[in-house]
C-alpha cells in the first residue's frame, strides 16, 4: 500500500511502520470529520426542521428554504456576495501583482514599503472599523476634510448610499489583502529562473511581452493559492460588514455570513439560518471542489 | 430593609473575595454592562454581594443589544454549564421561559419582599411569565424622549412643543435656521424607536396594543399604519444627509454641540448630556415626544436566573435578586444609567429632574395602563417579529418603500416571521 | 532581500522608475492611512475628538487614553483595563498555534512521502475544511465541549482553535513537503530509519520558511478570533478581543473614543509585532514553497 517499497519482507516493524503514518494522521482526520462534515451533516438536518432559538427536533421538510427564498435580504445578500467577491478578489490580485513586480525592481526602501503593505492583515475589522468607519463617513472622514481644505465640491458618500455601501466593504477589504497577495506574488516572482528572462531579453522581448508571456504564467500557482485565501475570506466576510456598515443602510450590505448570523442568533429563526448556511456550503462546494479537483488530480 | 446596613459596609470586603473563590458559592453573571458608567454602577452589586461572602464572576460580553451575549448565553446552555444570571430584554425572557425546565425559581424571594406590588405589571410580565419569578428586573428605560438643546431653542423662539404638529412646526423652523433639525442616527434600532412614538402619536394605546403587541393584520395594515408611516416621512425630512449608520451618541453629541435642536432617543442619552456638563432645564430640556405625553413605551433591564445544580450556588442566587431589588442598588445604578427603579416605592430625591419626571410619569401610566412595552427595544413582540418590523421600518425610511407600500410590508414579513 | 540576483528587474528608464515609485508610495500611503488615524486619535483629548477634525493632528497630545485601555479602563465590572485579558490571549494562542502547526507539519509529511491510497481524498476533504463558516459550528460545538466537560476552558477553546487550524496547516506544509526530494526519504527509509526519525532528522531541519507562514497565519487568526473566543471561552480566560469589543462596544455609555483606540492598537500589538518581525521571513517563507505547485 505505501508507495514506498520495504526491501525486507512484512515483518513487524515494517508493518507497524506501514500503520505508523495513518495512525499519526487519524487524529486530524476524525476531528475534520466530526467537527466539520459531523456539523454539515448537523446543520443539514435542523434546516428542515422547527428551531427557533435551541435546536429542535420537529421535522417541517423545505419549509424553512421557501421561508428563505420568499426574503428578499437573502437575495440582496446573495447579490452582494457576487459583487463583492468578485470585485475583491479581482483588485487585490491586480494591486498585489502590481506592487509585487514594482517592488522586484531593485527598489531602494523594499525593506520599509514591504511591512506596511503587509501589515493590515495582521489586524482585525474589530480594530481597525472605527477607523475605516471614521474615514468613509462624509460627515466628519475625507468628505469634511476636503472640504477643510478648499475644495468644496469633493464628494465622497458611498457609505451613506444603498447602491454604493457595498463598494466601500470591497475597498475596506482590498485595503486588508492586497498587501498579502502581494507577499504571495512576489514571493512567486522571486522563485522565478533569471538566466530564462535574460534570454528573453537578449532576444528582444519588451519589458510588456516579457512579463505577459513569460513571468505571469510562471506564477499560475501564486495565483491559486491567492484564489483560494481570497475566497476563503470573501465567503468568511462578517467583521468587516459589522465593523463598517452594521449590514445598512438599511439592509443594503447584507452578505450571507451576515444573514446567516442574524437569523441564526439574534432572530431566533435557526431552522432559516441553517437553511442559508447550507446552501451558502452548496456554493462554496459549487466553487472549490472543481478548483481541489483539478489542482490534485494534477500533482498526483 | 435588612440590606441597606450591609450595603453601607460592603465597600470593605471587596478584595477579601478574589482569592477565596471556593469558600461560598459563586454566582456568575452574564451581561453587557460591559464599559464606562455602567460596569462602575454594577459594581455597587458585586461588593453587596461580596459582603455576604458570595463570590462574582464576571463574564461580560459587549455588543448592540445584549446579541454576541445571547449568543454566548446558547453556547452555554447547550453545554449544560449556565450561568447564575444573564442579564437579558423583554421577549428574550420569555423565548427562553418557554424552553422548559432552564430557569430558577424565586417566588420564595419575591414573596418575602413583596415584589408582587411594589414593581409595575407591564414589568411582572416578563419577570412573572407564568406562575413563577423568573428574573430579577434592574430598571425601566423609557424610550419616548426627546432631549433638545435648549439655547438654541430660545434663540430661535421655539417653544417646548405638546403635540406632534407643533413638534413639527417646531422642526421646520430649526431647518428654516440653517440647523439640522433632528439629529438622528440611521441604524434599524434607531429608526424603530422612533416609529414606536410615530404609531403611539397616531393611534394611541389602543392602536399599539393593536398593532405592535397584538400583532392584529387588519392594524399592521391599515389606515392608521399607513398615518404612522406618513409620520415618519415627515421625520426623515429633518435629519440630514448623513444620518445613515451614525451611532447614537454621535447623534446626541450633535444636539450637545450645537448643531441640531432635537433628538429622539431613550433616556440613556441623558448621560451623555451631563458627561458634557450640561444642566437639564438650562442647557438641555427632556420631554415626552409630542403626542404621545400620557404614554410610556419602555424596556426593562433584567437578570434572569438560570436553574442551578446545587443548593449553595441557588442560595446564592436567591441573595442576588434580593440584591438587585434593594433600594441601595436601585438608586445607586439607575443614577448612572440615565433609567429608573424597577420598584416603584423607592424616592427618586436624588435623581435628576428628567429622572424624576420620568418617575412621576412612569407611575402614572402604570396605573392608566399606559405604559407599553416598546417594540424598538424588544419588549412588544418576539425578535423575529421585531426584525421583521426593523426591516420595514428602515427600508420606508431609506426611502425604498412609500408608506402605503410600507403597511403592506409590514403585515407580510410578521407573518413571515411568526 | 539579500538575494539581489533573483530579482526579476527588467531594465527600465527613468521616467518609468519614477512612476514606480510613485505608485508604490502611494500604496503606502493608503495601508498607513487607517493606522494614522487611530493613532492621531489616540493621543487626543476626547474633547478635540467630538469636536473637531478626525485627521487634524492632535493639538494638546495625551497619553492618558494609553494608560487608561491599558490599566484602568471599566471592562466588566473590574476597571482592569485590558492587561489581564493580554495574558489570556497569549496562553490561548501560544498553544494552539504550536500544536496546529505540529499537526500540520506531520500531516503534510504523511500525505507527501508516505501515502497510501486514499491520502488525496483525506487531503482534499482537510482542504475543503477551509471554507465551512464558523457560525455553524457553534451550536454543535458548545454541545461537543460540554459532553467533554471542556465547555468555558481555556483547553476547551484551544481545542476549537486547533481543529479549524488543521486544515490550512496542512495545506502549507504538504505544498512545501511537496517540493522536497522525495529520494532523501527513501534512501533514509533503507537506511532503517523510522517514520519519526526521518521527519525529526530530515524533514523538520529544512521546514523553517514555511513553519514561519504557517505560525504567523496561525497566529493572526487565532490572535483575531472574537467569535469564538465570546462563545467559548471561560470566565476568567476571555481573550484580548472580547475584553477590546468589551471596551469600544458599550451599549448606552458614553463612548471613549481616544481609548477605543489607544485600546485597539494595544491589542493588534502583538500581530503587527510578529508581521514586522517574522515579515521579513515571511516572502521567503512563502517563496520556499507554499506559492509553488
Amino acid at each position: 500500500m505505501a508507495s514506498v517499497d520495504h526491501a525486507e519482507g512484512p515483518d513487524l516493524r515494517s508493518r507497524l511502520q506501514d500503520w505508523l503514518p495513518r495512525l499519526v494522521l487519524s487524529p486530524s482526520i476524525a476531528a475534520v470529520m466530526i467537527f466539520v462534515y459531523g456539523f454539515i451533516v448537523f446543520t443539514i438536518y435542523l434546516s428542515f426542521t422547527d428551531s427557533k432559538m435551541l435546536p429542535s427536533y420537529g421535522l417541517v421538510g423545505f419549509d424553512n428554504y421557501a421561508t428563505l427564498f420568499g426574503l428578499s435580504a437573502w437575495h440582496t445578500a446573495l447579490v452582494n456576495l457576487a459583487i463583492f467577491a468578485s470585485l475583491y478578489i479581482v483588485i487585490c490580485m491586480a494591486i498585489g501583482l502590481t506592487l509585487a513586480i514594482f517592488l522586484d525592481q531593485k527598489i531602494r526602501g523594499e525593506g520599509v514599503l514591504r511591512p506596511i503593505y503587509l501589515y493590515p492583515m495582521a489586524l482585525s475589522f474589530i480594530v481597525t472599523g472605527t477607523a475605516w468607519k471614521w474615514f468613509l463617513d462624509p460627515g466628519i472622514g475625507l468628505e469634511h476634510t476636503m472640504h477643510l481644505w478648499g475644495w468644496e465640491s469633493f464628494k465622497f458618500g458611498w457609505i451613506k448610499d444603498r447602491d454604493f455601501a457595498i463598494y466601500t466593504l470591497v475597498l475596506a477589504a482590498v485595503w486588508q489583502s492586497s498587501g498579502f497577495v502581494m507577499a504571495m506574488f512576489l514571493a512567486g516572482l522571486r522563485g522565478i529562473d533569471n538566466e530564462m528572462l535574460k534570454a528573453a531579453q537578449i532576444d528582444g522581448a519588451s519589458n510588456w511581452q516579457l512579463y505577459r508571456r513569460i513571468v505571469i504564467p510562471l506564477l499560475r500557482p501564486a495565483f491559486m493559492s491567492a484564489f483560494v485565501i481570497l475566497a476563503h475570506l470573501a465567503i468568511k466576510s462578517y467583521d468587516l460588514v459589522i465593523a463598517l456598515t452594521g449590514g445598512g443602510p438599511g439592509r443594503a450590505t447584507e452578505l450571507p455570513a451576515t444573514f446567516m448570523y442574524s437569523y441564526t442568533f439574534t432572530r431566533n429563526q435557526m431552522g432559516v439560518g441553517a437553511a442559508s448556511a447550507v446552501i451558502m456550503l452548496m456554493g462554496v462546494a459549487a466553487v472549490m471542489v472543481p478548483y481541489i479537483y483539478a489542482e490534485l488530480r494534477e500533482k498526483s | 430593609m435588612k440590606f441597606s446596613a450591609k450595603a453601607g459596609v460592603s465597600a470593605l470586603a471587596i478584595s477579601l473575595a478574589a482569592g477565596a473563590a471556593a469558600q461560598a458559592a459563586d454566582v456568575e453573571v452574564l451581561h453587557w454592562w460591559t464599559a464606562g458608567g455602567e460596569a462602575a454602577a454594577l459594581n455597587v452589586l458585586k461588593e453587596n454581594l461580596e459582603a455576604q461572602g458570595i463570590g462574582w464572576q464576571d463574564m461580560p460580553v459587549a455588543g448592540g443589544g445584549g446579541e454576541a451575549a445571547m449568543t454566548a448565553l446558547r453556547a452555554r446552555v447547550t453545554a449544560g454549564d449556565p450561568p447564575t444570571a444573564v442579564q437579558m430584554l423583554g421577549f428574550d425572557i420569555l423565548d427562553w421561559a418557554n424552553q422548559g425546565e432552564v430557569l430558577a425559581n424565586l417566588n420564595d424571594v419575591a414573596a418575602e419582599e413583596n415584589w408582587d406590588e411594589v414593581i409595575p405589571a407591564a414589568i411582572q410580565k416578563f419577570s412573572k411569565p407564568g406562575e413563577n419569578w423568573i428574573a430579577a428586573p434592574v430598571n425601566v428605560h423609557s424610550t419616548n424622549w426627546v432631549w433638545a438643546n435648549k439655547p438654541m431653542l430660545d434663540e430661535l423662539g421655539i417653544a417646548e412643543p405638546t403635540t406632534w404638529d407643533e413638534f413639527i412646526a417646531a422642526l421646520q423652523k430649526a431647518k428654516d435656521a440653517g440647523k439640522v433639525a433632528l439629529a438622528h442616527g440611521g441604524q434599524p434600532w434607531q429608526d424603530a424607536t422612533m416609529f414606536d412614538s410615530a404609531v403611539l402619536a397616531t393611534g394611541g394605546a389602543e392602536f399599539y396594543q393593536k398593532a405592535m403587541i397584538d400583532l392584529d393584520p387588519e392594524a399592521l395594515g391599515g389606515k392608521q399604519m399607513v398615518q404612522a408611516f406618513d409620520k415618519m416621512s415627515q421625520l426623515r425630512e429633518f435629519v440630514d444627509d448623513n444620518f445613515s449608520g451614525r451611532d447614537w451618541n454621535l447623534a446626541s453629541a450633535m444636539v450637545i454641540n450645537d448643531e441640531a435642536a432635537f433628538q429622539i432617543m431613550g433616556d440613556w442619552a441623558k448621560g451623555e448630556f451631563i458627561n458634557a456638563g450640561k444642566v437639564p432645564g438650562t442647557d438641555f430640556l427632556c420631554f415626552r415626544v409630542p403626542g404621545t405625553g400620557d404614554f410610556v413605551t419602555f424596556n426593562s433591564d433584567q437578570f434572569v436566573m438560570f436553574q442551578q445544580s446545587d443548593e449553595e450556588a441557588t442560595a446564592a442566587q436567591n441573595a442576588m435578586a434580593s440584591a438587585i431589588e434593594s433600594p441601595e442598588f436601585q438608586i445607586a445604578f439607575n443614577k448612572v444609567k440615565g433609567s429608573v427603579p424597577a420598584r416603584t416605592d423607592v424616592s427618586g430625591d436624588e435623581l435628576d429632574d428628567c429622572a424624576k419626571k420620568g418617575m412621576e410619569q412612569l407611575a402614572a401610566a402604570s396605573e392608566s395602563g399606559n405604559l407599553l412595552g416598546s417594540m424598538a427595544h424588544g419588549h412588544a413582540n418576539p425578535a423575529a417579529v421585531k426584525n421583521a418590523m426593523y426591516d420595514v421600518i428602515t427600508a420606508h425610511f431609506n426611502g425604498e418603500y412609500d408608506s402605503q407600500t410600507a403597511a403592506e410590508e409590514m403585515v407580510n414579513a410578521v407573518e413571515a416571521a411568526q | 532581500m539579500a538575494i539581489a540576483t533573483q530579482d526579476t528587474a527588467v531594465r527600465t528608464g527613468r521616467i518609468t522608475r519614477t512612476f514606480i515609485y510613485v505608485v508604490l508610495i502611494f500604496f503606502a500611503l493608503f495601508y498607513l492611512l487607517p493606522f494614522f488615524i487611530m493613532v492621531i486619535n489616540s493621543v487626543k483629548p476626547l474633547s478635540e475628538i467630538t469636536s473637531g477634525n478626525m485627521l487634524a493632528l492632535p493639538q494638546d497630545p495625551t497619553f492618558a487614553p494609553w494608560a487608561s485601555a491599558w490599566s484602568t479602563a471599566q471592562i466588566g465590572v473590574e476597571a482592569t483595563g485590558l492587561k489581564p485579558y493580554f495574558l489570556n490571549s497569549i496562553l490561548m494562542v501560544v498553544p494552539a498555534v504550536a500544536i496546529s502547526t505540529a499537526l500540520g507539519a506531520l500531516n503534510g509529511y504523511i500525505l507527501t512521502k508516505w501515502r497510501f491510497r486514499g491520502d488525496t481524498i483525506l487531503f482534499g476533504l482537510m482542504l475543503f475544511s477551509c471554507f465551512i463558516p464558523f457560525q455553524i459550528v457553534l451550536i454543535p460545538m458548545a454541545r461537543i465541549l460540554g459532553e467533554l466537560g471542556l465547555s468555558g476552558s481555556l483547553p476547551g477553546l484551544i481545542l476549537v482553535h486547533v481543529v479549524y487550524g488543521i486544515g490550512f496547516s496542512t495545506l502549507y506544509f504538504r505544498n512545501y513537503y511537496a517540493a522536497f526530494p522525495t529520494e532523501l526519504v527513501k534512501s533514509a527509509m533503507i537506511d532503517g530509519a523510522g517514520f519519526f526519525r526521518i521527519f525529526w532528522r530530515i524533514m523538520l531541519p529544512v521546514s523553517g520558511p514555511i513553519a514561519v507562514v504557517c505560525i504567523i497565519w496561525q497566529f493572526t487568526n487565532i490572535w483575531n478570533d472574537f467569535l469564538f473566543g465570546v462563545s467559548f471561552a471561560g470566565l476568567s480566560a476571555q481573550p484580548m478581543t472580547v475584553a477590546l469589543n468589551n471596551l469600544v462596544q458599550s451599549s448606552t455609555g458614553v463612548k471613549e473614543y481616544n481609548v477605543h483606540f489607544a485600546g485597539a492598537i494595544l491589542a493588534a500589538l502583538p500581530t503587527l509585532f510578529v508581521y514586522i518581525v517574522a515579515g521579513r521571513y515571511f516572502v521567503r517563507g512563502l517563496m520556499a514553497g507554499s506559492v509553488k505547485g
